[in-house]
């Protein structure tokens, strides 16, 4: 069976307030059903795999063909439980060694 | 070589200053390297000269830019005459038909803007971009309602944008995309607005140039034109003196 290829997302989350974590995914999800449906957010694979309220920082593994999708999605939330947001990507990797390792350059 | 990215739609309430550096950092910060701010029309000189200032510091280039909401044709021209050689960019926002051909075909107008809201009057047809390829006019899309708007508002933006970017490619009119914002936290990176672009079904290519190459090839036009050396297209003065 072939493994699907994935891809990492480390975002910075623009924010004047506190976001947690599952907030933060709530709206991910909801921001990629809105634009593309449930059935674009079901290809998408979303996962979070590492968050830091205080630093507002994330990583979140998408399908590989789905990187464009969440890119969209993620820079039109404009809102996290009514507080002003905006999320950045920082950089984009295949594994999370080598996107730690970008991030640390 | 690396691409330079440039936002020339961003609206700061210029009576905070403090507004005004937060927001000229921010897009430095989010990768452009030229910014338009627009200013009223009736703004002295120095306003401008002191915002360069600010720019500077944060290592960006800043560019003037007016916008003219004309009645008329007549409105538009005799605006155009007197602002044309005060700002580096000038845009229309037509608000009627006719405005919005005039606008298409002088060759003195750099961008075309159209109210998102009023679905009614966007005006950029068939007809607009004949005209705009003949002139040199650029169609301008604001990303701000894009991200403002929700629901069935934004569904009928994204076909709208739709149809009009797909004319606009087949016209061979340069797009722009700018923010348009005057919230930083709206602001957001080039590579952004390019995957928001994709919601409107312009390609990559066009879309990058759309907020890198479109944008850089008006503000240097116009620099051009606006600087003392400036004859005609093509042809400058190298050397001012007796033995010339």
């Amino acid at each position: 069976m072939r493994t699907v290829r994935r891809r990492y997302l480390a975002l910075e989350i623009d924010s004047d307030e506190m976001v947690d974590s599952r907030e933060f995914m709530d709206a991910v999800w909801s921001a990629v059903s809105k634009l593309y449906g449930e059935y674009g957010a079901s290809e998408a694979g979303l996962t979070l795999i590492d968050y830091d309220m205080e630093k507002r920082f994330a990583v979140i593994r998408t399908a590989h063909t789905a990187v464009e999708i969440v890119r969209t999605a993620l820079a039109s939330i404009t809102k996290i439980e009514n507080m002003p947001v905006a999320i950045h990507i920082l950089t984009v990797s295949g594994t999370i060694r080598s996107l730690y390792k970008k991030m640390a350059k | 070589m690396k691409r330079i990215y440039a936002d020339l739609h961003l609206c700061p309430n210029l009576n905070d200053s403090k507004h005004v550096s937060q927001i000229i950092s921010k897009a430095s910060k989010l990768g452009y390297r030229l910014i338009a701010i627009t200013f009223p029309s009736n703004l002295i000189e120095e306003e401008i000269w002191r915002l360069r200032n600010i720019s500077k510091e944060a290592k960006i280039d800043l560019a003037s830019r007016v916008d003219l909401k004309p009645k008329t044709p007549e409105e538009l021209i005799y605006d155009l005459r007197k602002l044309r050689r005060r700002f580096e960019i000038i845009a229309v926002v037509c608000e009627s038909k006719n405005v919005a051909r005039q606008a298409a075909k002088d060759r003195r107008v750099d961008l075309l803007n159209f109210p998102s809201l009023d679905f009614r009057r966007r005006f950029f047809d068939r007809a607009e971009a004949e005209l705009a390829s003949n002139g040199l006019a650029s169609f301008e899309i604001d990303m701000k309602p894009l991200l403002t708007l929700e629901g069935p508002a934004r569904v009928r933006l994204l076909s709208n944008l739709r149809r009009e970017t797909a004319i606009a490619k087949e016209f061979h009119v340069p797009i722009v995309i700018s923010s348009g914002v005057s919230d930083e936290m709206l602001l957001r990176k080039p590579k952004e607005l390019t995957a928001l672009a994709s919601l409107f079904d312009l390609d990559e290519t066009s879309a990058i140039e759309a907020v890198s190459k479109n944008p850089l090839a008006i503000v240097k036009r116009n620099r051009e034109k606006l600087s003392s050396r400036f004859v005609a297209p093509g042809i400058r003065i190298i050397r001012r003196g007796k033995d010339c």
